[in-house]
């Protein structure tokens, strides 16, 4: 009984200072809450010192010149004024990286759905064809640069081997001016179709409700007709997570140019990412690589608000009220 | 969850009937079967030129027109690419890397899911958000700073970069997917084991962490083909070539074609294969894990 009244007041004692930093309001879930921060200790350190420590010093880094091997200097806004007015591959690499996304995502997104659309179908051996179609997602980057190097050989590649069969004179792919940002396209998109965009379709595609597209068979919708007022619809949630990752993962266009082209030639292939890296870490121009980053920063926030501010017009979620 | 896990019976299901659940219209899944198969070709010819190329003699690779199978197959190059570079140094970095980098996200990622799916503090949920933001941030910005970092540590030009990180959370995707699945655990188990005596990193080791072997697996697999494949990392960190990864090493290779006097196109093709070939077999092994994990990641919960 001693046991039972001594402790009683103790709980309901009005929390100590630790009980009320950590938000707990007895003894017990002060213990919980203390022991949550211990297993989340890795990741705060983790955040601290690979992501926010970086964020910020990366900003700091932007305003100055700096090359590693002297501490940095301040040069105020000096960074940006250069990469807005003094540096000739500024806007054209933010153009051409444009223009590569402007074509792989679309056509990327509505090539994954048609291919998951057929695998949804139900036809013999669709899982061979699934992993057929996700192999080429598998293969490292700097090995399918590699190989498309030879595929896309002027003269001794299959390519141009077979555009001959039909009478073709075909260009020099990544060795042309005019067509190594093409090929580059052609690449992009056939390594990427198959891969996690479709996967994730596939996925989405499972969860329509077969009641409402067989509803709307019963009352005479065509294929299409089904499509465009069922499927369409009920996968838009997927559409725009597919359409975010797609925006952020064309932008970042790297490796692939870095060793299929090395942005050449005559900077046809000078993406925006490679002229950062270049920046950074071949001419070591630190901070002018830190203000670099930034604006491209900048520019994909403001992609992935445009496309989630306009997905309010066309994204519909099942649970919402009508 | 509930949509996550219909989405995925569903994706098996259809995985696993494989045949027409519509009317018999024999017709369009003739054409339909036909159309998946020149699909397939297409995705799979790359490959097929590669290997084919492989095998060829530098003087059958420069002719024109191109040969289509190698007339007398070279398969002394994939030995060769061994004495010309130091592939095996190269293959030993990566697995280190992918080792080390795996353990680590596997670990220190699920901790930290523990953390978020079962204990209640001040600044959980903020923590959490902010952790699903950085999903969404490019690693342009702290690619820099962390440069720096790892210079003033003294680090560049060691594998360390590469991996260290690994073991502060394994990142947003990793912690996200296992606190997911801890979430759809019975919070019962937990409060049995406490009241049996159990400690909470006793409960997290003895009782959740097995129970979490599907969702591990899949972030085992998926972290392991991502570090094998990265190539901005290993290129910025590492210079000194026995400290290559293969990313890397493949790269330098591609750079060099008249190595010692003689053209290695031809070895460069092998050494591609032999890069690719592992990464391949391990998804036709794991594929169940891996295609669960995207699916997951790609549905709102």
């Amino acid at each position: 009984m001693a046991v039972v009244s001594t402790q009683l007041p103790a709980q309901r004692r009005s929390p100590g200072l630790v009980a009320r930093l950590v938000g707990a309001k007895s003894p017990l879930e002060t213990k919980q809450a203390l022991w949550g921060y211990v297993f989340l200790m890795p990741w705060l350190l983790g955040l601290t010192i690979f992501l926010v420590g970086p964020i910020l010093i990366s900003a700091y880094l932007s305003f100055t010149e700096y090359d590693v091997l002297s501490s940095p200097q301040f040069i105020g806004l000096a960074n940006y004024a250069r990469a807005f007015t003094g540096d000739k591959q500024f806007w054209p690499s933010l153009g051409r990286t444009l223009y590569y996304s402007i074509v792989v995502v679309p056509v990327g997104l509505i090539g994954s759905l048609a291919l998951a659309m057929l695998l949804n179908q139900g036809i013999k051996g669709t899982n061979i064809f699934r992993t057929l179609y996700f192999l080429p997602h598998l293969t490292p980057a700097v090995a399918l640069a590699v190989l498309w190097v030879w595929i896309f050989h002027p003269s001794l590649g299959p390519v141009n081997t077979m555009l001959g069969w039909i009478g073709i004179d075909g260009p020099g792919w990544l060795t042309s001016k005019q067509w190594a940002l093409p090929a580059l396209i052609i690449i992009t998109i056939w390594a990427g179709v198959g891969g996690n965009t479709m996967l994730i379709f596939l996925a989405g595609l499972q969860g329509v409700p077969k009641e409402l597209l067989e509803a709307a068979e019963i009352d005479g919708a065509g294929a299409w007709a089904r499509f465009r007022n069922v499927t369409l619809p009920m996968i838009s949630p997927t559409m725009l997570f597919n359409l975010i990752l797609g925006i952020i993962g064309a932008l970042k266009v790297f490796t692939l140019a870095f060793v299929a082209t090395n942005g050449g030639p005559s900077y046809a292939t000078w993406f925006y990412a490679l002229h950062i890296y270049n920046q950074a870490f071949h001419y070591f121009r630190m901070g002018y690589g830190a203000a670099l980053a930034w604006i491209f920063v900048v520019v994909l926030m403001a992609f992935t608000y445009l496309q989630l501010h306009l997905s309010r017009r066309w994204v519909y979620y099942a649970g919402e009220s009508d | 969850m509930a949509t996550q896990s219909n989405a995925l019976r569903g994706l098996n299901r259809a995985q696993s009937t494989g045949r027409s659940r519509r009317a018999p219209f024999r017709g369009r899944d003739v054409a339909l079967f036909v159309l998946a198969c020149v699909l397939s070709v297409i995705f799979l010819f790359p490959f097929f030129w590669t290997v084919m190329s492989s095998l060829k003699s530098v003087q059958e690779l420069n002719t024109f027109p191109p040969t289509w199978i190698p007339q007398d197959p070279q398969w002394v190059n994939y030995p060769k690419v061994l004495q010309r570079v130091p592939f095996l140094r190269w293959t030993y970095n990566s697995l280190l890397v992918v080792f080390l980098a795996t353990l680590g996200t596997v670990l220190s990622a699920s901790i930290v899911a523990y953390s978020f799916a079962r204990f209640r503090y001040r600044g959980r949920d903020l923590i959490f958000m902010i952790t699903l933001g950085t999903m969404m941030l490019p690693a342009q910005v702290t690619l820099i700073p962390q440069y720096v970092l790892f210079h003033k540590l003294g680090m560049v030009n060691t594998l360390y970069p590469l991996w260290l990180p690994a073991w502060f959370g394994g990142g947003a995707f990793a912690i996200f997917l296992i606190r997911q699945f801890i979430l759809s655990l019975p919070r019962e188990l937990d409060e049995a084991a406490l009241i049996d005596g159990a400690g909470y990193f006793m409960i997290f080791w003895r009782i959740l962490l097995p129970l979490c072997k599907p969702v591990l697996a899949t972030i085992t697999v998926i972290t392991f083909i991502a570090v094998w494949n990265d190539f901005a990392n290993p290129l910025i960190y590492l210079q000194l070539p026995e400290k290559f990864t293969l990313a890397v090493g493949l790269n330098y290779f591609k750079n060099f074609p008249e190595m010692g006097g003689e053209p290695t196109q031809h070895l460069l093709m092998a050494a591609s294969v032999m890069m690719t070939a592992p990464i391949i077999a391990l998804f036709f092994a794991t594929q169940r894990y891996f295609v669960q994990g995207i699916v997951l990641s790609g549905i709102k919960g």
